[in-house]
């Protein structure tokens, strides 16, 4: 069979249109991933006046920041910047005691073979399944038991446990993206195997480090149902249960604030997520957490 | 294992069964307590914090044990008294019910649209495809729960846009003051577009990554033995994405099937709390709602096995990676 014959080409007329639909499409899907980030940055912006009217507003031609100056300062309900504080200091402490762990046990899967590797693994990816709410009681009785309920501590120290099995996953495949030949090399220039370690491997590792612990640090910040249960009392919420004090069915809802609020949670999420994003995308498949 | 800096193929997930390297064992000998001690920190933590209370939820789930009990009185021994009241409640089988047939369709709608997404991002040229990926990202950067709060912002009942635009744009005037949230069916069609807004982009970026190893001269060959798009899709492409395939959707199965924040969080905006539970916000009502904390307890255990049940694939999958 000759080629020529095999081949259909679409007609110039046929490609034209299939080009145009191609460019619609990206228009289309683009346009639905940013509306809503859109339209809560625009509402944010409007005076609730005008946000509770019959027409839409799709810039903020009467700009303001009342509504965020209301979500920081004038809240009756919970106070944000404890909640900001209490947010900021949860996510680091976890980052930081989740980070030094995980690579810890991170070396030890990647660098050592001992005979508890394998189920070690599959523990760590098994927990990863099973849902923070399944937890919640018993959870909740043991933060409670040791005292911990409504601090800072107690709520990190769950934290800790929830990213630790995702993050030493994730450092696991970058430990293992240096080769091992690399620290070999400079045992055999003489240095120690600590040393070969420190010196070479891991200013390799940095960039996966800090990718991995920003993940750790949004999730961390994101979370919503251990923060709901342990941390209840105003002073010691964190933001995600600080935004929902907002939610009152009853009470009519204060679009313009809560969108205010709703931004003031998502702006650090979003740039941290942007800058880390593409380095985290492999880990991702076999992490098995949600970003 | 190749490198995890860009936005390349998933680990492992395509490569060519290459195992992971593993160090030679010569010279190992005067580590051998090393690898222990290694993992001695993360190991308390994950005892203490994780290991503890599953074991406190497997006992609690064999006792009778409510608000009484947590103030001090001594749980008493019920065999499997709870099980039996959960699988006999006819709640139960409706809030599973729900739980699976809402996560299925979640799970479809959101991959039908992924790889529609990534099969046109290979077709973009780099401006548009930029443009498309930034949406992307920032639909999955929003956190869940300020995503949700937006979402039911635009389908607010007096304010919404879409209300708005459906009546003044499209002239639908049985829409003006129309509750999205009140009734069931409406709600999940909420929550299914809250869910599946935020889900799409990672399967999109996993199978368009998963795309570009397909090796062009194979489509194009197929292309001259007159495959056309359709055919080139399910009997070239998908066969050298199926592992991908695979395990996104897990993923995405054991992800929606443990929703909860947005669930909740629609639930506090206006939805019917007794007519939308799903698994994970059943647990929370009938635990610390109702105090009732064995039968909780056995929900849960119920829950923790469905899931790990089926993630078994998935983890079958990492650890042969692993070359364990």
């Amino acid at each position: 069979m000759s080629v020529a014959v095999s081949v259909r080409r679409p007609s110039r007329v046929g490609r034209r249109v299939g080009s145009v639909l191609t460019v619609a499409a990206a228009l289309v899907v683009f346009a639905a991933s940013v509306f809503p980030v859109y339209w809560m940055v625009n509402t944010s912006f409007q005076p609730n006046g005008q946000v509770r009217g019959s027409e839409l507003h799709f810039w903020p031609d009467n700009f303001t920041l009342e509504n965020y100056l209301g979500v920081v300062s004038g809240s009756a309900r919970a106070p944000f910047l404890p909640a900001l504080g209490n947010s900021l200091m949860v996510a680091l402490l976890t980052v930081a005691v989740a980070l030094v762990f995980a690579f810890l046990a991170a070396l030890a899967v990647t660098r050592f073979r001992f005979r508890s590797r394998a189920p070690f693994i599959i523990t760590i990816l098994v927990i990863q399944m099973i849902p923070a709410e399944a937890m919640i009681i018993s959870v909740f009785r043991l933060i409670d038991g040791w005292q911990l309920l409504n601090t800072v501590i107690g709520l990190s120290l769950v934290y800790i446990a929830t990213v630790l099995p995702f993050t030493i996953w994730t450092l696991r495949g970058f430990v293992n993206g240096v080769p091992i030949e690399l620290e070999e090399a400079a045992m055999i220039d003489g240095l120690s195997r600590s040393q070969a370690f420190w010196k070479i491997t891991f200013p390799l590792l940095a960039p996966g480090l800090v990718a991995t612990g920003v993940f750790g640090f949004i999730q961390a910040w994101n979370e919503f149902v251990f923060a709901l249960v342990l941390n209840p009392r105003p002073e010691a919420m964190t933001l995600p249960v600080w935004l929902r004090t907002f939610l009152d069915p009853n009470g009519g809802i204060n679009w313009a604030e809560l969108m205010a609020g709703s931004t003031l949670v998502a702006v650090p999420v979003v740039v941290f997520f942007l800058i880390v994003q593409s380095r985290m995308t492999g880990g991702m498949v076999s992490g098995a957490v949600k970003g | 294992m190749t490198t995890q800096s860009t936005l390349g193929p998933p680990t492992g997930v395509v490569d060519d069964d290459t195992p992971d390297p593993l160090p030679p064992r010569r010279g190992r000998r005067s580590g051998r307590f090393t690898p222990y001690a290694l993992l001695v920190p993360a190991l308390i933590v994950l005892t203490l914090i994780t290991g503890w209370p599953l074991l406190q939820l497997l006992i609690m789930s064999v006792q009778e044990f409510g608000r009484a009990q947590v103030f001090g009185a001594p749980p008493e021994f019920v065999g499997l008294a709870n099980y039996l009241d959960v699988l006999t409640d006819p709640e139960f089988w409706q809030v599973l019910g729900r739980s699976l047939v809402f996560a299925a369709v979640c799970v479809v709608v959101t991959m039908v649209l992924g790889v529609l997404i990534a099969l046109l991002m290979k077709r973009l040229g780099t401006v548009l495809r930029t443009t498309v990926s930034i949406g992307l990202l920032l639909a999955w950067a929003m956190p869940p729960l300020s995503a949700t709060i937006v979402w039911g912002w635009i389908f607010d009942t007096q304010y919404g846009v879409i209300n708005n635009v459906l009546v003044n744009v499209f002239g639908l005037a049985q829409y003006e003051g129309h509750s999205w949230l009140i009734e069931p069916l409406s709600f999940f069609f909420v929550a299914t577009i809250i869910i599946v807004w935020g889900a799409v982009p990672f399967v999109a970026f996993t199978v368009y990554a998963g795309l570009t190893q397909v090796p062009d001269e194979v489509l194009e060959a197929a292309q001259l033995d007159g495959a056309g798009a359709a055919k080139r899709f399910f009997l070239v492409v998908v066969p050298y994405i199926r592992p991908i395939l695979a395990i996104v959707t897990i993923l995405q199965v054991i992800w929606d099937l443990r929703v909860f924040t947005q669930i909740y969080a629609l639930q506090s905006i206006g939805g019917l709390a007794e007519q939308t539970n799903t698994l994970g916000v059943y647990i929370y009502r009938v635990s610390l709602g109702s105090g009732d904390f064995g039968a909780g307890g056995a929900i849960s255990v119920l829950v923790v096995l469905l899931l790990v049940g089926l993630s078994a694939f998935y983890v079958r999958r990492s650890v042969k990676e692993e070359s364990l």
